[in-house]
């Protein structure tokens, strides 16, 4: 790729109120205090209004584009089942899903952590240290949902070990 | 000079962070999608934000700051700058004793927009120089850039943004340029023959403008902010914003010229560029404006195939530009389009307008979504406060069966942003069927994310403030038939009202309020804070 091999792109989907946003403002904080160039992109707008959602995050050595370009997708992360075919051309050949899926939501403190649960998944696939992570987590919620939510990518981190 | 430090930051949070930087006294907007968080983020900081009613009237606002000495900055989206470009051309003629920063945020692609209209044309009709950062650090770099130009030259400056750069994070590090000096305290000095207007003073006024913008695009011509890469000989790119960014990973070996000052374009540099490579391509989103302008200059360059004048560029996009490639575009898979939420208090009032047969003169804001299934109860949206005034001209013309139908709906910031000059002309020229004009009041701008607005009485920051009635100014202008009622209450209680309303065929409103779902737990917040406080203060005897 002219980014440079290096270059890492992640595209996260969802419906308006997932917390899609959230998931990859936590991912792109991560790569951002791993000492990378970070771009994060997504369209605002009509969001919370339960549409499609989507959000590109691409760290490396130098990020030029903020957009993941169609094809270029290492990881599609899925937070609603029904949006995985409409962003399935974003993934590269050999590309990976992580689908809602790999999460027991039954496990969870709230449904509403099924974003930081699949970053939990996602994690296993990446190279940062879980004190990052955790780190970044905590810096992007108020403190009385650090605790669920540290518990939610635990799960999800879990949950790929085993699905492997 | 304060220290290093690297941040990541969307552009709009760069802007706000370098507007505290530069002293900004006053910044001024109206909420759109997507400007809205550089208030926001300044007010966050410490800074004097303020929600205009509209754009013109929070340009002026910041128009006047500026004539006394501050330095102001106004926010708006792209189709603000038309409600705005009144006092915006003549404030060209005029000039400003300190900094005055219009920051248009344009919608290519259109993710949020009734229209995809390129600012950049605003530059060259007004006369004001023009300022395209293409990412977070440049967003910050060159705004504080921007107020040194508006300063040497007493003039405002356009800075010109775009929906990536408003919206995407990218690294900051602060602390790499000078930052301005501190501003001198507002004054005011007299200049009448700058700033009144008439013919007399006005024709060497834009005399004085054009000599400025002679000498803003030779300063250009040295400006930091335009940037060439020599690469081979073979290929050579003109670009600007986010476009560069773009063709920077496509054709990382091309020779590349970036502009950041888009007008007065620096012509002496992007000619001898052109003259410098075999091939030079234009590569810019929106209209060929810059393609244009370089070609009207009597310089060779390939402009992008028109079909990507829609939409926004992206990697692959702009691969395809420098291949010259015309063939059809693969469709991108449509998503889920966004609905009224479940139990909005607009649901009501559509389906009514629906089950009633109505003619829907529409307006701009979340019930826009009334268009879509299962109501399918708009027929028109064509700008802020469209609704009450194309209702109107539907009324004068159709015939009688299908002009006691007509109906305008409207929002509470819509409303009050250009609802009122609407409201006088039903006063005014009422049409022989009468009209029910609908505000559909849920009690915040809930389309850009829950911002305050006249009708809130309650400032940027969620501080209480002058409230403005609706029920009370349409009662105060003349008009008899005025109901409030909350949509919810009653199941069937607002198409009751609706019908008995169109048979009575007078100038009516009907304001439906009730909280948007999303906002009310806030609201209720903040309504309980203001309560605790009165109650504080009726108990001090204050």
């Amino acid at each position: 790729m002219p980014t440079g091999s290096d270059v890492v792109n992640v595209v996260i989907a969802g419906l308006g109120g997932q917390g899609v946003i959230k998931a990859s403002d936590i991912l792109a904080e991560v790569a951002f205090r791993a000492g990378h160039d970070v771009k994060k992109s997504e369209l605002h707008g009509m969001s919370q209004r339960g549409g499609s959602v989507s959000s590109d995050v691409r760290f490396g050595n130098k990020v030029w584009s903020p957009m993941v370009p169609f094809g270029c997708a290492d990881y599609l992360v899925v937070l609603s089942s029904d949006q995985l075919e409409v962003n399935r051309h974003v993934l590269k050949k050999n590309g990976v899903t992580l689908p809602a899926e790999l999460v027991d939501v039954s496990r969870l403190g709230s449904p509403r952590c099924v974003n930081v649960a699949l970053l939990g998944a996602l994690s296993t696939h990446l190279e940062f240290t879980e004190g990052l992570w955790n780190a970044a987590i905590r810096s992007g919620f108020p403190e009385k949902l650090h605790e669920m939510n540290i518990m939610a990518f635990q799960l999800g981190r879990m949950s790929t070990k085993t699905a492997q | 000079m304060i220290g290093s430090e690297r941040l990541l930051l969307s552009g709009n949070e760069a802007v706000a962070l370098a507007m505290t930087s530069a002293g900004i006294t006053l910044g001024t907007g109206y909420p759109g999608t997507p400007s809205t968080e550089i208030l926001e983020n300044f007010s966050a900081r410490g800074g004097r934000a303020q929600w205009s009613p509209n754009e013109k009237v929070a340009f002026e606002v910041a128009l006047g700051a500026a004539y006394g000495g501050a330095r102001s900055v106004v926010t708006m989206k792209h189709v603000g700058v038309n409600v705005a470009a009144d006092p915006l051309f003549t404030a060209a003629y005029t000039g400003v004793p300190a900094a005055l920063i219009l920051i248009s945020a344009d919608d290519p692609g259109m993710a949020s927009s009734q229209n995809e209209q390129d600012n950049r044309h605003y530059a060259v009709a007004a006369g004001v120089p023009m300022i395209e950062p293409s990412d977070s650090q440049e967003a910050h770099d060159f705004f504080l850039h921007a107020v040194a130009v508006s300063e040497r030259w007493h003039i405002p400056v356009l800075f010109r943004m775009t929906t990536r750069v408003c919206h995407s994070k990218t690294i900051v590090t602060t602390g790499l340029k000078q930052e301005p000096e501190t501003p001198a305290p507002p004054a005011y000095t007299r200049s009448i023959r700058e700033r009144v207007m008439i013919p007399a003073y006005a024709r060497p006024a834009h005399r004085r403008l054009r000599q400025k913008l002679a000498e803003i695009a030779e300063s250009n011509e040295a400006s930091p902010l335009n940037t060439r890469t020599d690469g081979v000989r073979t290929l050579g790119i003109i670009s600007s914003g986010i476009a560069a960014m773009h063709v920077r990973e496509v054709a990382p070996d091309a020779s590349f010229l970036k502009l950041g000052t888009t007008y007065p374009l620096p012509m002496g540099i992007i000619k001898r560029f052109a003259e410098s490579v075999d091939r030079c391509v234009v590569v810019e989103e929106g209209d060929p404006y810059l393609a244009d302008s370089i070609r009207a200059a009597g310089v060779r360059v390939d402009a992008k195939p028109d079909m990507y004048r829609f939409g926004e560029l992206n990697v692959g996009r702009v691969r395809r530009i420098l291949a010259n490639d015309t063939s059809p575009e693969e469709p991108v898979p449509s998503g889920k389009p966004p609905q009224l939420c479940k139990g909005c208090p607009h649901r009501v009032v559509f389906e009514a307008f629906r089950d009633l047969g109505c003619i829907v003169a529409g307006d701009i804001g979340c019930y826009t979504l009334g268009v879509l299934p299962p109501f399918e109860a708009m027929d028109t949206c064509v700008s802020m406060g469209a609704s009450i005034t194309v209702g109107l001209g539907l009324r004068h013309v159709l015939p009688r069966e299908q002009a006691v139908k007509v109906v305008s709906v409207i929002g509470d910031s819509t409303f009050a942003h250009s609802g009122l000059s609407g409201l006088v002309e039903m006063v005014y020229n009422p049409p022989a069927t009468g009209h029910v004009v609908v505000i559909v009041d849920n009690g915040t701008t809930a389309m850009t994310g829950q911002q305050e607005h006249p009708g809130t009485g309650r400032t940027l920051d969620h501080e209480p403030t002058g409230k403005l009635v609706f029920e009370d100014i349409a009662r105060a202008m003349g008009i008899k038939e005025v109901h409030v009622i909350d949509p919810l209450k009653e199941e069937g209680e607002f198409a009751r009202l609706l019908a008995g309303t169109l048979a009575k065929e007078q100038p009516a409103v009907l304001i439906t309020r009730r909280p948007c779902l999303l906002a009310a737990g806030k609201i209720r917040a903040y309504e309980q804070r203001d309560l605790q406080q009165k109650e504080a203060c009726d108990a001090n005897g204050k």
